[in-house]
This record gives structure tokens, sequence and C-alpha cells, in this order.
């Protein structure tokens, strides 16, 4: 397999977008493909995330529309879906098929416009990537699969509730502290200054989940530039380089060992750190799924940066921020920036390629710039995991 | 055809289906794998455990452990009558665990229902909408006397 380089990034404003879908894409393709200094007719074949689109605009096949809106002509186009992991799934396979010398340079990348569903539908739409037959009738939700991960996290661990509840919430304060800093975020200069009572004591959504332990729905796309790395530094400076990648699969939540141990996670972070011949003591940042506070406690853990039960201590402690032990989610990660839930993976590694250069926000950036980056990426109830390892050198 | 394939085989065992009507009966039905004797529930096509091709149909006693739950304040299109209401994931007697609702108090369902015993109650029917297939049936739990 040849290494493979990202050459450009594109990202929308996150948030509520009036544009549509397709057009949030080809602003960010168009974006990408302005940072790389490429031509359009360079772009060899397109990899699209997009969860929900069918229910949102009533648009399914958005790839080859997004192929069409660029005028890139009838190359391949390909929808990725993974729940929530979608657009991290379509970077893995766009790099995959470079690695294997099939394209020279694609774009991938992702979009979503999860908003105009409103909250009663975007719930329904949203819990699809539950087990329809056996979570369906029960009436779970999201915010109600992590609520009852929290539970037993607290119950596994000896800890009381609400002591547990305090240290997720750390988990919304720092993201949104970070979320407000970046302007591209759905909560710039919002919620910059949260306490661990407001989080607390915002609206229960599922018990012990309250709003502000959520991520919001939102609109937004990202894409990115890849090629392969020989030809990279005709195009760019900077180039990132994709060191290693894992994608790994669940199923059902009664067939889990532990809702807090998923395995489709451990075995998707083990075999990035394998491929990229890197170990957690390597990375110097993440961006990881924070779909909710509970759930970047349990990312942490499994992708082996803490050891079982002490992420939550840790990021309580601080070990999550800035010049901590692991700088996780600098960009907002999903409850400060935005959750677009096709986009989201694009724009992880968005986040890790602007860190790289130094280009994050001020207050966001971490110094010295990393070396190593790795995002992580959660579809469904842990159905569809990804995770990419980036590095500015190639090994 | 190759290595004598019957085309008319049927595959599973035990559908969704029979196991949705076992549950309106009041029965959790899953499957005995010949090859390692565990019990799978809800159905697959092959042994949750050891993937093994030969499964005969068995009834779970219903009892089991709490292992999770959650109190649903915000629900999905369709769930609004329900709320507030308490999926909760329960780890059978003989090994599987099933996705269920429990039947109590909402607001007294605290952390300390962890663990306690429970035992299939009854059944309940979502009545569907235009995605989900038709009515769909879950298992509902109740707290054994013992320990309520």
């Amino acid at each position: 397999m040849r290494d493979v380089a990202i050459i450009g990034i594109g990202h929308t404003k996150f948030g509520r977008a009036a544009k549509t879908s397709i057009e949030l894409f080809s602003e960010a393709a168009l974006q990408a493909i302005d940072d790389a200094g490429v031509e359009l007719k360079d772009i060899e074949a397109l990899f699209q995330g997009a969860a929900l689109p069918g229910f949102e605009e009533g648009q399914v096949m958005p790839a080859g529309f997004s192929a069409a809106d660029l005028n890139l002509g009838p190359i391949p186009a390909t929808r990725y879906e993974g729940a929530c992991a979608s657009a991290s799934v379509a970077i893995r396979d766009a790099a995959l098929w470079v690695g294997a010398g099939e394209y020279d340079m694609v774009l991938a990348g992702g979009a979503e416009k999860a908003l105009i569903m409103g909250v009663p539908f975007a719930t329904r739409t949203f819990a699809m990537a539950c087990h329809a037959p056996t979570e369906g009738p029960a009436g779970l939700t999201f915010p109600g699969v992590f609520a009852m991960a929290a539970r037993l996290y607290a119950r596994n661990y000896d800890l009381p509730l609400d002591a547990l509840r305090e240290k997720m919430a750390s988990v919304s304060v720092k993201n949104h502290r970070h979320g407000a800093l970046n302007p591209l975020a759905q909560f710039y200069n919002k919620l910059g200054d949260l306490k661990v009572e407001d989080v607390v004591k915002s609206k229960m959504v599922a018990d012990p989940l309250t709003l502000l332990d959520c991520c919001p729905f939102s609109d937004g796309a990202s894409a990115l530039v890849l090629c392969a790395a020989e030809d990279a530094r005709k195009y760019t400076d900077e180039p990132v380089y994709i060191l290693g990648t894992g994608q790994g699969s669940g199923g059902p939540l009664s067939k889990m060992e532990d809702l807090t141990k998923p395995v489709s996670r451990i075995s998707s972070a083990k075999s990035a750190f394998k491929r990229a011949g890197l170990s957690p003591k390597d990375i110097d940042i993440v961006e990881v799924h924070d779909c909710f506070t509970i759930a970047e406690i349990i990312a942490l853990e499994c992708m082996g940066f803490f050891e079982w039960g002490e992420a939550a201590d840790a990021t309580a402690e601080g070990q999550t921020e800035s010049g901590g032990e692991i700088p996780v989610n600098m960009s907002g990660g999903l409850i400060g920036k935005g959750h677009p839930i096709g986009a989201t993976g694009a724009s992880q590694v968005y986040w890790i390629v602007k860190q790289m250069r130094g280009e994050a926000p001020k207050g966001n950036q971490i110094n010295p710039v990393p070396e190593y980056g790795m995002t992580d990426t959660l579809g469904g109830d842990f159905g569809t995991l990804c995770h990419i390892i980036l590095g500015r050198s190639k090994k | 055809m190759g290595k004598g394939i019957e085309m008319d085989k049927e595959y599973l065992v035990l559908t969704y289906a029979d196991y949705e009507a076992g549950i309106r009966d009041g029965k959790l039905l899953g499957l005995r794998c010949v090859a390692c004797k565990k019990i799978t529930c809800h159905p697959m096509p092959v042994c949750q455990w050891c993937g093994g091709r030969t499964l005969e149909i068995t009834e779970l006693s219903g009892e089991g452990e709490l292992v999770t739950f959650t109190v649903i304040r915000i629900p999905s299109e369709g769930f609004e009558d329900d709320v507030p209401y308490i999926p909760c994931l329960v780890k059978t007697k003989e090994g599987p665990s099933v996705v269920g609702r429990l039947d109590y108090d909402t607001e007294r369902a605290t952390q300390e229902l962890l663990g306690k015993q429970v035992k299939l109650s009854g059944a309940y029917t979502y009545k569907g909408d235009k995605f989900s297939g038709g009515p769909r049936t879950c298992p509902v739990f109740s707290l054994e006397l013992s320990n309520d």
C-alpha cells in the first residue's frame, strides 16, 4: 500500500443552514480544493458521508449529485453511511483506494442537515441507528443508550451517580469552553463559561443525562482532498499523512458484553495503532466522539489513553485539557462545535490538520503543534467505529 | 446444485415474528446451541456465543438481573404518550441479555435498582410508524416482589 496524505481541507460553519446538504458539501469541497491548490478535474473519485439525507431533504444517493454539483464529470461517487461515523468510514475507504493505487487524488468528507427535521423526528431518525427490532419498541433514544451506559459506568466503578454526573459535566464545560472559541462552531461565543452545576441542573433528557450532557442537532459539511503521499509536496509544504486507520462493528446492545467497554471501539483503535506503528503515548491530541459527556470518557478508556475507570477522574482533574496528559476535543468536540452526523468524522480530521498547521483558534491551539493526532468516530450504539491516526511526517 | 444444498432449506429456526409472538404469549423464547449448549436470545441465525449452526428452540425462565436502565423524558416522535418510561437491559438467568421496558414508578427509579432481580411480566407493543416495518413488541420486566 502507498502512503496517503491530506493536502486540502474545508469546513462550513456548523449550526442551522439554509443551503441544501449538497450545496454545503460543495462549499466544503471547493474550500478543500482551493486549500490544496488543485483543479476540480484532478479529482478522480468522491467519497461522501451522509447519514439521513432521505429523511432530511428526500434525497438519497447524494454523492452522485455532489459530483454533478461540482461538475466533476462521470467519476465514481459513493455515499457512505455508518450513522454518525459516516464521514470517517468514507475517508478511511478513500485512503484505502488511494493507498491501493486505484486513484491518485480524491475528495472525501460528508454533509448533514439534521436541524430541518426538528427534535422529535430527528430523535426518531437518529434512533434508527439502534437495533430496530429489539431497541425500537423499547423506545430507546440515543441519549437513552448513553444514559444506560452512564449508570452502568457508575456501578462498575462504585461511583455514586451524582459524583459521576459532576465528572461527566466537566466534559461539557471543557468542550463548550473550546467550542465558544471556534468561529465555525455551532456555539461560537456561547456557553464558554459553563459551570458544572449548569450542566447537572439543565433539563433532564434521559436520566441521568441532561441537555448539556448532549451534543446538539446540526447542519454542516466538511471535506478533504487526499492524494498519494509521494505527490503531496507538489501541492503543499504542510501535508498531513494518514498513518493508520481502523474500523470496527458492533451489534445490538443486548449482545454487548459491557456497554462501557465496546469491543468495536477497542478493536478499531487497536488496528489503527497497529497500522500506524504507534501507541496512545505517542499521540499529542485527539478529537473523540463526545456525542454525550459519558461517551468521551468511554472513548478515552477504550482507545487506551486511560485505564478502565480512570478517564472520568482524569477529565475532572483537567488531564484532557490543553497542557494536560492528552488534550481532547480542542475544537469543541461534538458538544461545543456541533454534530452534523454525516460530516463529523471529516470535521474531526479538519481540526487535527488545523492543529498540525498551527492554525487552530487562539485558546484552542496546543503548543507545541502536535506531531501525531487521532480521531475517534462512533456510529449508532457502538455499531460502527472508526479511527484515523494522522502525522506531520511519514514514519 | 453443488454440495447438495437444498434450495428450500430454512435457515432461521426462530424469527423475530416468532420471538415477538412468544413475548405476547408471556414466553421468552430463545435458541439452545447443540454444540456449546448456551442460549441465544433474542434470536439469531447462528449461536451468539460460538457461531454454532445447529440451534433448537427453547423457553427461557424470564428471570434475570437488571443491568441498567434510563428514564426517557424527551422521546422519539411516536412515543410522546409513553413519557416518562423506562427502557432497560436485563441479563437473563440463562446467560443472554435482552432489551425491554421496566414496569416501575419512574419517580422512584434510582441507581439502587441496578442488580435487582427482575422477571418477565408482560409485553409492550409499539404501534409502529411509517418506518418501523409494522408493530413491534418487546418484553416488559418487573421487580421480583422479594426485593421491591
